[in-house]
């Protein structure tokens, strides 16, 4: 193989659809249906129909077993190219960004000249399955050889086996949920209820004066009808969230409510990726650069650490490879799961012990301006169709880098079975 | 689109046609609409003119380079075939007694048109004229072209090309307008005048495609006439970025992906809407040559109901966003702003001209277009930049579809081909005043109505 070296890759642009609440706008669509209309807006809105792409990568966490070829198949029902390949990818609510890495890096090797990363979830067309009781009498039938046996084998169907098994945001090697999982971690850290609050108020509000100035009129096209994420609460305040009870935990200590937690929501996202020669060529303007990416994984099972705790890791190691301070930044995307996943991830690298013991740094990683912090809104706003959060929070970030001219910013995504993935952004120049 | 069922009934339906017939019920005629490829004729044309008939050369070329048939006509000739098409030079016209020459070659040859035919009568501009009786001649050409277009049948018309004296030796600067007229673009353009002046005129290649290699923006493009204007724009060959409201964005995308354009999702009246949209064009093209202005909307009330913010909003959206994204577009430093040689078209309206009850405020904004298309095109006459507008009437649409059965009706029927016309037919008229072949055409008006008999 012919060493190229590594090159540039630029972010140039984004579309999504609006978030909508599960079992609301968006409850006929499907996750296919949701990423083509995602890849369609991106099409026209660059002009790209009938192009040839390098790849597009996306991928759902809630999947359908007919969806294997999930976004082929998208590709194939878009107006790009028949001929742009395409897989899927999955990494819990990494999904997104991960996507995103792996197509840069594709970029970055000369493999390809362009990619489309995202994702698309929907919690309001789940896919629901027959319990594995019922799929072992079921699969008994199946195999059956005489009419005989395949009804002495359907006889043992019993009335219990007809519940489905319904997907759950549980993790499997614990029996909690994420919320369970997080509860704990935000007792652990002495997480207030009135810093949860104050963060999900600052959420919606920046999330709302971010679609009065019509930031998102080319990061988002309008989709059955909906055109802003239904979630948004504009009027939200930390009094008006301080009523709410909570949801996750139990007692005293119990601080986590349905008004600082993300919703279960529905929605597809995407991101036009190129090399500088393909944007040239295209005359498109780079928006930012995407420098570089790290993935931890933290062991949550033995109960060591928080279940969201990895992006703390993967931000430490990430800063060490780019000689960075956790203070090089001008704008901060942390994915917020849960309010308190934020304020952990922020307590956690301001703190001495955490750097020292567990990330084996000299001293901490420091505070960081919290009026940097998620500036244009995130999730407990917009909502969180899992694997299309990191698309949605990887166009934003390049058109606020793109907005300001110059800076480096900083992404990170908790996930599910103990991941955080993090990336690095620079305007363009 | 509205079903006009009507029309259905007395053309399609056995038992409507007959029953039509007897009843003497008007049966409006199915019209010849172009499509991709199509002859620009369906019958010869007959040609003659007045004295030294100094266009008839150069109509006759034009003719003859889109593969029709030409017979020149007397007043004695007899056709063997219908007619497609009567190509009448008045240019030299100078006397009241030279217009018998027209009654007598024409009236003829009028007998013998088929469907769907055109009568295309050239003059010279009346007020160019110092004479006042040659004023006069000319000036009655109107009132003749006007008064055939009212009596012809089977879905033909009659339109005037009035030629400046500049103009009348340039078979390029006659080529564009005449071939619009002449072919099934013009299906509902009916009783019209087309002044065409003196100007240079690219050469065009293939007059089939005349936007080939042209970037033209079209607002409100997301459904509707806009929607009609792109794909017949696209069809011209032209390179598109669509724009409408953000809000529209779902639709938009779709119009842009069917035609491979590039879809702007903008809300025209913000303060920065010419910015963005030279921003997208420079995407594309160092610069602009064709911004169409077809963003509109209606807030109707009587007048004396009209509140400040439907007053104002119309003229917002209609007009007063048009002066702002042309203020951008024309600054010469602005990278994708409208090139020398470009081509503004806006859209006005037979309420514009007519008015309409309950619509002081849109008429408005409509008569203010067609002022603005009058003065901004005299402004940029120096950079050969042309201003036009066109003028709908009665068009099929989602909008007019609303409109309560009977007024829709009248509407509907009070023209000379007795029913509306669709979408496409001003998308066509717009991109006629959008070709490169069209330099000689500025600061006019088009009526694309039927001749409607609504603001006449």
């Amino acid at each position: 193989m012919t060493n190229r070296g590594v090159r540039d890759v630029y972010v140039l642009g984004g579309n999504r659809i609006p978030f909508a609440r599960s079992g609301g706008k968006y409850l006929k669509a499907s996750n296919q249906d949701m990423l083509t209309a995602a890849l369609d807006g991106l099409v026209a809105r660059f002009g790209l129909a009938g192009e040839q792409l390098g790849e597009v990568a996306a991928g759902a966490v809630l999947k359908h077993s007919r969806d294997f070829n999930l976004t082929r198949e998208s590709v194939l029902g878009s107006h790009l190219s028949p001929t742009t390949p395409a897989y899927d990818v999955q990494q819990a609510c990494g999904t997104g960004l991960e996507a995103t890495v792996l197509v840069a890096n594709k970029i970055a090797l000369g493999q390809i000249d362009s990619a489309v990363a995202g994702g698309s979830d929907t919690t309001s067309d789940a896919p629901l399955a027959v319990n594995d009781s019922l799929r072992r009498t079921l699969m008994k039938v199946n195999y059956a050889k005489t009419p005989q046996q395949r009804i002495s084998a359907l006889a043992k169907v019993r009335p219990g086996q007809l519940a489905p098994d319904q997907p759950s945001n549980g993790e499997p090697r614990t029996g909690l949920s994420m919320g369970e999982h997080q509860a704990i971690t935000t007792k652990e850290w002495g997480i207030t209820r009135e810093a949860q609050d104050e963060l999900a108020a600052r959420s919606h509000q920046h999330l709302a004066a971010a679609y009065a100035r019509g930031f998102f009129d080319d990061l988002l096209t309008p989709y059955l009808g909906v055109t802003k994420d239904t979630n948004l609460r504009p009027d939200s305040t930390p009094e008006k969230l301080a009523t709410l009870k909570p949801a996750f935990g139990k007692g005293e200590g119990a601080t986590m409510t349905a008004g600082n937690s993300t919703p279960l929501t529905d929605g597809a996202s995407v991101v036009l990726l190129g090399s500088r020669e393909w944007a040239d060529a295209h005359h498109i303007t780079p928006l930012a650069r995407f420098v570089d990416a790290e993935t931890a994984a933290v062991d949550f099972v033995t109960g060591d650490e928080g279940l969201l705790m990895a992006p703390p890791y993967a931000i430490a190691r990430l800063l060490q490879r780019n000689n960075l301070t956790l203070q090089d930044f001008d704008f901060y995307e942390i994915h917020e799961a849960f309010a308190s996943t934020v304020l952990c991830h922020l307590a956690a690298l301001a703190s001495r012990e955490f750097c020292v013991e567990k990330l084996g740094l000299d001293g901490p990683l420091g505070e960081i301006d919290v009026e940097k912090l998620n500036v244009n809104g995130s999730s407990l706003a917009a909502g969180h169709p899992f694997a299309a959060t990191g698309g949605r929070i990887v166009a934003t970030t390049a058109k606020m880098l793109h907005e300001k001219g110059s800076g480096r910013a900083l992404i990170s995504i908790c996930a599910a079975g103990g991941l955080g993935v993090v990336a690095i952004l620079e305007a363009a120049e | 689109m509205t079903k006009d069922s009507y029309s259905n009934l007395v053309n399609t339906n056995p038992v409507g046609k007959k029953l039509a017939g007897q009843l003497g019920l008007p049966r409006p005629a199915i019209l010849r609409r172009y499509e991709e490829g199509q002859d620009l004729l369906v019958g010869p044309a007959a040609v003659a003119g007045i004295g030294a008939a100094p266009v008839l050369i150069a109509a006759t070329a034009i003719l003859k380079a889109s593969a029709a048939v030409v017979i020149p006509a007397t007043p004695e000739t007899s056709y063997d075939a219908r007619l497609g098409a009567i190509v009448f030079d008045a240019t030299a016209a100078r006397s009241l007694d030279q217009l018998d020459e027209l009654r007598a070659t024409v009236a003829p040859a009028i007998k013998k048109l088929g469907a769907s035919a055109r009568l295309v009568i050239i003059g010279s501009t009346p007020a160019e004229l110092e004479d006042a009786e040659a004023a006069a001649t000319q000036q009655a050409l109107e009132g003749i072209t006007r008064s055939i277009g009212k009596e012809l049948l089977r879905g033909s018309t009659a339109n005037l090309l009035w030629v400046d004296q500049a103009a009348q030796g340039d078979a390029s600067v006659l080529a564009a307008p005449l071939r619009f007229l002449l072919s099934a673009r013009s299906a509902y353009v009916d009783g019209q005048p087309i002044r065409v002046r003196a100007a240079d005129v690219p050469e065009v290649t293939d007059w089939r495609h005349p936007l080939t290699g042209r970037v033209a923006v079209i607002t409100g493009a997301a459904r509707g006439i806009g929607a009609r204007i792109a794909k017949v724009f696209a069809r011209a060959g032209a390179t598109l970025i669509l724009v409408d409201i953000p809000a529209a964005g779902d639709a938009l995308s779709k119009v842009a992906n069917d035609l491979g354009a590039t879809a702007l999702q903008l809300d025209v009246t913000a303060a920065d809407a010419g910015a963005k949209i030279a921003e997208a064009v420079a995407r594309k093209s160092d610069t602009l040559d064709v911004m169409v202005h077809n963003a509109g909307i209606t807030r109707d009330k009587l007048f004396v109901n009209t509140d400040e913010n439907r007053w104002g909003s119309v003229l917002d959206v209609n007009l007063r966003a048009q002066f702002r994204i042309n203020a951008t577009l024309l600054d010469p430093s602005v990278r994708g702003g409208l090139a020398d040689g470009g081509r503004i078209v806006a859209v006005a309206s037979i309420s514009g001209i007519g008015g309409n009850r309950g619509q002081a405020n849109y008429a408005a904004s409509k008569a203010g277009v067609i002022g603005m298309v009058r003065q901004l095109s005299q402004n940029l006459a120096s950079r050969q930049i042309t201003v036009n507008a066109v003028a709908p009437g009665f068009i099929e649409t989602e909008m007019t579809a609303r409109i309560p059965f009977a007024t829709r009706e009248v509407g509907r029927r009070l023209n000379s081909l007795l029913q509306g016309g669709q979408p496409g037919d001003v998308g066509e008229a717009i991109a006629f005043f959008a070709e490169p072949g069209a330099a000689g055409v500025t600061g006019q008006v088009l009526r694309v109505c039927g001749q409607s008999q609504l603001g006449a």
